[in-house]
């Protein structure tokens, strides 16, 4: 089974993962995309159903950590450094649409 | 003299440094000259530090003066992938993104490379982000392959191994996610390990694929490969997938040989392989029988599904490792009049076009509805690939296997396709989807001088056994 | 118990009311590294790589929140599992790493249940941990998100332990749902997980709400509400669109899904002006942190230090008095009064008495309590119900027992509440009858109504001694001495 994805596939999946892309990028990448989907379908089309998902190639679990105060940084350190900072603060733009 | 110094291993290096023989300075002066040689044709490095270098160097030789013991990298030159972190020197992964970023803290091997007295010499180019077989997808510069400038050194840790082969640098730590340390090694003719998924803590590293990454060193000996593995292996408490487990013992076993060792030579993989991949592969498999090993073929056809499911596992987490890079609180913004176009621009201007095209396949790959069809799938071809390799190590200790199907190719030849691209990782993509340690070592170099690496493979933690082996493949074939 | 009374947001039509519940956890750290967890410090000084999502962090699990989260479970009669943690990814610029480690599948606890005051059992389907987003301040535009120029970031709360604890859609109306986030509280702060202070932003409600016709038994369309600072501002809020919803569906209009916010100030819910495009989080399994799988023997051991919680001591209080009124129940069963209570219950006092006594008395002396501890108040309720002291005498002593630190006996003597036998009693009422002739005469010779005034006199002089029943006695005891001596 082949997932075919499309243009508006590709716009869609742009503005998830806050990418602009022109046209022409648009374009290439859908063709970029599908090729790579035909290299994974191969995989669809094995019966898998005997192999759980590896979510973790460790058999850990509980790997906690004591509940003590550790260094931390000083705020000068990453505000000089921010690409905008105001009094104590991190700065953005606005967040919504002007009014 | 100078070219003297760059002959010698870590051992010598610091046994000629212990009898005052040569001096710290002069071995950095050594070093420094070389890359004064090398680097404007190689262009392994994006930013050096020699000046900081100097200094350790002169303070090292002021403490051998004083009679002190220093650690096990004493007057080692070292370079460093640029997706470490680096405390107050630039880490950038090689993108715009993170153009002049500075880190204000050092990735945990890179503490302990500084705590065992490693020198650093520099940061060397990758693909961006570690995300490229050949280091053409790097932001800044494309790195030139030692034994032919035309030609790609591999990738994503290209610039890490060129540094070594050229011998700018006396070894290297790159990072390995789907072949990024083997790949490379192999085409440039160093040796280049990936640990055991867990050995070596992944704090400080610049994610990528989070349950496939590996940080480990390239070096033109297996001693000094192995060196370097014991310097950085280790439980760390920052990073919560790393072993319980200690440092294995690397270095005290290299000469235990490989006298009724197992080995199984795969051979689908083998079959991927140009006709002198081929001949290199079976070179080293005679030495290894000349030392008392079984060679026995085997197949593993499930492992052709790993590139499938590579191609769907490592970009849907570096999808969300990369998210971070919004232009809020470090590196690059673009400016915008709301937050989001903010991020849009800044993202959009950031990333390289390899970087974005596996964001959007990630992205992809975990959206509501595909998840099940291609992440979960994925998910359990690496349950499919470790059985595979289970079965394998019942009947033997090892594989062998090219380490790439080819030899390396030219600048520019490969970076408009990327499933031809993908492909060069065919070999080495199974060990990392299952979290298997392997190592690849060179074999002899090809017709037109290009070397060929053969990789040993191994069940978890059986790094002592690969590094027996490896270290026989080398002393056989020198 | 009482039996739940429900309001309908209109005539023929029911509430279905769910609740989610954040608690931030009171851990010394943070969820995933070692900055401290404290409210209120200057901006950007609780800060490392992992909750700046700095490139290369890593987050490890504090084993002090899995703990907290553990007890939270067990007091909810919840399931504890093995659980993973999964990304929730999104992009905002308060999440440093525009991802959210939270739980998603398989949470530490599941299927849990909370008993209310009224005896409705509301179902919990979940009580998850989560991390916390830094805190965004928006300028110009008064500070409001919707007219500000700009925002700024502090993330000295990016990376606390959250707990996620979201009700099944079981709470039928908005006094209910007051109830149930009052009770909830309760559990929180008596396992320790929590300070549950709404104000401070330390507990936080989100409600899902949706309406029906009564009898209908499919869910309709239900829409979450934000931004609900206060117990009060839930039950407005529910109201306002409970009412706002039966309107929509009365004129035939459709419900839309959406989030919308409590405006305090208008008394409305409005919609939110943030795009609302359906989130594609793209869930999947946390990379860098292993399952967690709470060990067997720290869950027995946490189950048998669970505290007491009120719904053990609503039954306790049932057994014994079954008509309590629910007002006076909740006052005496709160953690400041119960010792005092379940102490006296245990000695055998009456229990209607220890009620009225916690409830009037102990509950004026609380905020100043001193010297007067669960083993003094039982003494003196027992003297009380021997009959050896009056009520008002009590009331006196237990003032005076927490102000003064001498033993109750001595505390007695010292407000001179003689040891009350019949002869010192009867001394007392001889000594006013002595100083009223006259009226004595009248009373000796039958005249029943100048009583009052005796036994007022008595009061008077010795009412702090004496009960005014005990009084009464001793004057009906001297009157027949007096009859006798004459015949």
């Amino acid at each position: 089974m082949t997932y075919r994805i499309d243009q508006a596939d590709v716009a869609h999946i742009a503005h998830l993962a806050r990418l602009r892309l022109s046209d022409d990028e648009i374009e290439a990448y859908q063709g970029s995309l599908s090729r790579i989907l035909e290299v994974i379908a191969v995989m669809n089309a094995e019966d898998l159903s005997g192999y759980a998902p590896m979510d973790h190639p460790l058999e850990t679990v509980n790997l906690l950590r004591e509940d003590r105060v550790a260094p931390g940084l000083e705020r000068a350190s990453v505000l000089d450094t921010a690409p905008s900072a105001e009094d104590e603060y991190f700065r953005v733009p606005r967040i919504l649409d002007a009014p | 003299m100078n070219d003297e110094i760059l002959d010698w291993g870590i051992a010598e290096l610091q046994r000629r440094l212990d009898d005052r023989q040569v001096s710290t300075v002069e071995v950095l002066g050594a070093y420094e000259e070389q890359i004064a040689i090398q680097e404007p044709e190689v262009e392994a490095f994006l930013a050096l530090d020699l000046e900081s270098a100097k200094d350790v160097a002169r303070q090292q030789d002021g403490r051998r003066a004083r009679g002190e013991k220093l650690g096990r990298l004493a007057g080692v030159p070292i370079a460093l992938k640029d997706n470490l972190c680096t405390m107050a020197f630039p880490t950038t992964a090689a993108s715009k993104i993170l153009e002049g970023w500075v880190p204000p803290y050092d990735a945990t091997v890179v503490e302990r490379l500084r705590r065992d007295d490693g020198i650093m010499l520099g940061k060397t180019n990758l693909d961006e982000f570690a995300m490229g077989s050949s280091t053409e997808n790097s932001a800044y510069k494309i790195t030139h392959n030692p034994h032919d400038l035309e030609r790609v050194p591999g990738g994503s840790s290209g610039g890490s191994a060129a540094a070594v082969a050229s011998r700018m640098a006396l070894v290297a730590l790159g990072s390995d996610t789907g072949g990024s340390i083997r790949q490379p090694a192999a085409l440039t003719g160093v040796v280049g390990f990936k640990p055991t998924y867990g050995r070596v803590s992944r704090y400080g590293l610049l994610a990528f694929a989070s349950s496939l990454d590996q940080i480990g060193p390239l070096a033109g000996t297996v001693e000094d490969a192995a060196i370097v593995a014991e310097c950085i292996m280790g439980h760390d408490p920052r990073d919560a997938t790393s072993l319980q487990e200690g440092s294995p013992r690397l270095v005290e076993v290299l000469g235990e040989g490989v006298q009724g060792l197992r080995v199984g030579l795969v051979t689908n993989l083998l079959a991927t392989a140009s006709p002198q991949v081929k001949t290199g592969v079976n070179d080293a498999i005679a030495t290894l029988v000349k030392a008392g090993a079984t060679v026995d073929e085997i197949t593993l056809e499930e492992l052709e599904f790993g590139l499938a499911a590579y191609y769907v596992v490592a970009p849907a987490e570096a999808s969300s490792n990369l998210a971070r890079y919004d232009g809020v609180r470090y590196g690059l913004r673009e400016p915008g009049a709301t937050v989001e176009e903010m991020m849009i621009a800044t993202r959009t201007k950031g990333f390289g076009p390899e970087v974005k095209r596996r964001i959007m396949l990630g992205t992809y790959a975990l959206s509501a509805g595909y998840y099940d069809a291609f992440y979960v799938t994925a998910q359990r071809v690496r349950t499919l690939v470790r059985a595979a390799f289970s079965r394998a190590y019942t009947s033997f200790d090892l594989l062998i296997a090219p380490t790439s199907p080819t030899t390396a190719f030219r600048i520019g030849e490969r970076s408009d396709d990327p499933v031809e691209m993908y492909r060069s990782d065919v070999c080495t993509i199974p060990s990392n989807l299952s979290g298997d340690p392997a190592i690849s070592v060179p074999a002899r170099t090809d017709d037109d001088g290009l070397p060929i690496g053969v990789q040993l493979l191994g069940p978890a933690l059986s790094e002592p056994l690969l590094f027996r082996a490896a270290s026989v493949i080398e002393e056989g074939l020198r | 118990m009482s039996s739940r009374t429900i309001a309908g947001p209109a005539k023929g039509w029911e509430y279905v009311i769910g609740l989610e519940v954040h608690t931030e956890l009171k851990t010394v750290t943070k969820l995933f590294c070692g900055c401290p967890n404290a409210f209120g410090e200057e901006p950007n000084t609780s800060i490392c790589p992992v909750c700046l999502g700095l490139p290369g962090s890593l987050p490890v699990m504090n084993a002090q929140a899995v703990d907290f989260a553990i007890r939270v479970g067990l007091a909810l009669n919840a399931t504890i599992q093995r659980s993973q943690f999964h990304r929730k990814n999104y992009f905002y610029p308060d999440m440093p790493k525009d991802f959210q480690i939270s739980q998603y599948d398989v949470p530490i606890n599941a299927h849990g249940r909370l008993e209310l005051p009224s005896g409705a059992v509301i179902g919990i389907e979940r009580a998850h941990l989560e991390e916390d987003t830094g805190k965004l301040v928006h300028r110009g535009g008064h500070g409001r998100i919707e007219s500000a120029e700009y925002s700024l970031i502090d993330y000295n709360r990016s990376g606390v332990p959250l707990l996620e604890i979201v009700s099944a859609p079981d709470i039928r109306d908005p006094d209910e749902a007051k109830e149930y986030v009052g009770e909830l509280r309760s559990i929180l702060v008596a396992v320790g997980a929590s300070d549950g202070r709404m104000e401070e932003g330390s507990l936080r409600v989100d409600a899902n709400v949706s309406v029906r016709p009564i009898g209908e038994t499919t869910f309709r369309t239900r829409v979450e509400i934000k931004n609900l600072n206060s117990l009060r501002s839930l039950t407005r809020a529910l109201e306002y669109e409970g009412r706002r919803q039966v309107q929509l569906y009365e004129d035939g209009e459709t419900m839309l899904q959406q989030t919308r916010f409590w405006d305090e100030a208008r008394s409305v819910t409005g919609a939110l002006r943030i795009k609302e495009e359906a989130n594609d989080y793209r869930y999947f399994p946390e990379p860098d942190l292993p399952p967690v799988a709470p060990d067997p023997s720290l869950i027995e051991e946490r189950r048998s230090q669970l505290p007491e919680l009120l719904s053990a001591r609503r039954a306790q209080l049932y057994a014994l008095v079954p008509d309590l009124r629910s007002d006076l129940r909740e006052t005496v069963i709160a953690d400041a009064c119960w010792p005092y209570l379940r102490a006296a219950l245990d000695a055998g006092i009456t229990p209607s008495r220890a009620v009225a006594r916690c409830a009037n008395e102990l509950t004026a002396l609380l905020a100043e309590i001193d010297a007067l501890s669960p083993e003094r108040f039982v003494e003196i309720l027992g003297l009380e119900d021997q009959g050896t002291l009056g009520a008002s005498q009590a009331k006196i002593l237990l003032r005076e027992a927490n102000d003064d630190a001498k033993p109750i006996g001595d505390l007695v003597v010292k407000l001179g509440f003689t040891a009350n036998d019949a002869s010192a009693i009867q001394a007392m009422v001889a000594e006013v009858i002595n100083s009223c002739p006259e009226e004595w005469a009248r009373y000796r010779d039958g005249d029943e109504k100048v009583a009052g005034f005796l036994l007022g006199q008595v009061m008077r002089q010795h009412g702090r001694q004496i009960s005014g029943a005990d009084a009464r006695n001793a004057l009906v005891a001297l009157r027949e001495e007096a009859h006798s001596d004459e015949s």
